[in-house]
């Protein structure tokens, strides 16, 4: 009935990576079998041994040349300087989708200021316990029109059920020059997402996604279109990004 | 946590990984560095959904390697035909710790990395396999040869080695 223990199940008992039904199974097997199980020991021994020689450079002082410097750029002897700023180290966490425009010095200070709206915008009503939404998603048809409307581009909230959160509805914020849209998320953790819609993008500047970590918020954002858009949240990068590239499928339909 | 953050907080594994490695700590800064260097360059074609940690892990993993093959150290050897060399078991835990580098520096490269994934980074037998580019059943031949080569070379005992010999 069970598969019969071979030299891998061993390894893989020493190195706890046997799952728990197998992991029963080869411990009573090595029961019987005691210099199979002095084997492991030794396996396990050296793992140790190798933690306790090499787990103090753990703790050893990172060499400053291998730290990003206050100056961002400048990170490895700047020898990528040019090339590379932080922000495109945040690219190694949210990478681009398309083309950069970092060459458009008009379309990143226009961006550049999107995140810290959106995360102000999302530090103000995430909170909200009564009133998180002015038009709840139980509206949705009025929520899109208004908001449309309002934004003067017709405007949808993207689905993210498939990913655990349900949409709660949305609000209308001022803006720099006109308004904006936020829409508002909810997982069964009551986790909260905002979704920041800014519809003064300037035009023909299409970016792929850009990251950044506003006071503790984690924003994704990116221009497509006649919009930016900002995702805000606290779940973790990788769930962010996951959730960010739902929103941008969406949005190209 | 931010993505500078997250990439700052894998610097310590970088450098212990690249110090078991190399055997030394001034070349496994040097690795460190350029595997940080190429991280920025490549982060593109990083993919969505993959763990940070195993992805560094292949960029150090290719670039040592290189760095190997054009110094021309990279050993090709058959494993049955490395020296076993004989050393004393230590007494003193100073004296262990350095049997233990050198025991480690006298693995062949292919067995010494696997070794070192598994035991000290404790990636899983899979992300191993993806690091190394390798089928997982021979990471867990390697691994399997690798630590009966470890374990006589710490004990100082020799491999008994058959050979056909000519009359």
């Amino acid at each position: 009935m069970n598969a019969p223990i071979s030299e891998d199940d061993l390894h893989a008992f020493a190195d706890g990576q046997l799952d728990s039904a197998r992991l029963v199974q080869v411990e009573a097997w090595l029961a019987s079998h005691p210099e199979r199980r002095a084997e492991v020991d030794q396996w396990r021994a050296q793992t140790a041994s190798l933690h306790q020689t090499f787990d103090r450079v753990l703790d050893e002082p990172i060499p400053t040349r291998l730290l990003p410097p206050a100056r961002p750029a400048r990170w490895l002897d700047g020898r990528k300087a040019a090339a590379v700023a932080w922000l495109v180290v945040g690219g190694v966490a949210g990478f681009f989708l398309r083309g950069q425009s970092a060459g458009d010095p008009a379309a990143l200070t226009a961006s550049n200021s999107l995140p810290r709206q959106a995360a102000v915008a999302h530090a103000v009503f995430v909170p909200e316990v009564r009133h998180p939404v002015e038009v709840g998603a139980d509206q949705e048809a009025h929520l899109v029109a208004w908001l449309s409307k309002r934004l003067g581009a017709e405007l949808k909230p993207p689905k993210l059920d498939d990913a655990g959160y349900r949409l709660i509805g949305g609000r209308l914020l001022p803006g720099d020059k006109r308004a904006v849209a936020q829409f508002m998320y909810e997982d069964a953790a009551r986790k909260r997402l905002t979704l920041y819609v800014r519809p003064d993008a300037p035009k023909a500047t299409e970016t792929g996604f850009r990251y950044t970590s506003e006071d503790g918020i984690d924003v994704f954002y990116w221009i497509d279109g006649a919009f930016g858009y900002a995702l805000s949240g606290n779940t973790g990068r990788e769930d962010m990004l996951r959730l960010a590239t739902l929103v941008h499928r969406q949005n190209e339909k | 946590m931010s993505s500078q953050a997250a990439i700052v907080a894998e610097i310590p594994r970088l450098r212990r990984y690249a110090r078991a490695l190399t055997g030394r700590s001034d070349t496994a800064d040097d690795l460190v560095q350029d595997t940080l260097e190429r991280a920025l360059v490549k982060w593109r074609l990083w993919q969505q959904g993959r763990a940070l940690r195993p992805w560094l892990f292949s960029i150090m993993h290719n670039l040592h390697v290189d760095g190997q093959r054009r110094e021309g150290r990279l050993d090709f050897r058959d494993d049955d035909d490395l020296p076993v060399q004989v050393q004393r078991a230590a007494q003193d835990d100073a004296r262990e710790l350095r049997d233990i580098e050198r025991a480690l520096g006298l693995l062949p490269l292919e067995q010494r990395e696997i070794l070192l994934l598994v035991g000290l980074e404790e990636l899983s037998y899979a992300d191993v396999a993806r690091v190394l580019k390798l089928p997982q059943g021979t990471v867990m031949s390697r691994l399997s040869r690798g630590r009966k080569r470890f374990r006589a070379l710490l004990l100082g005992a020799t491999i008994p080695q058959l050979r056909v010999v000519k009359k």
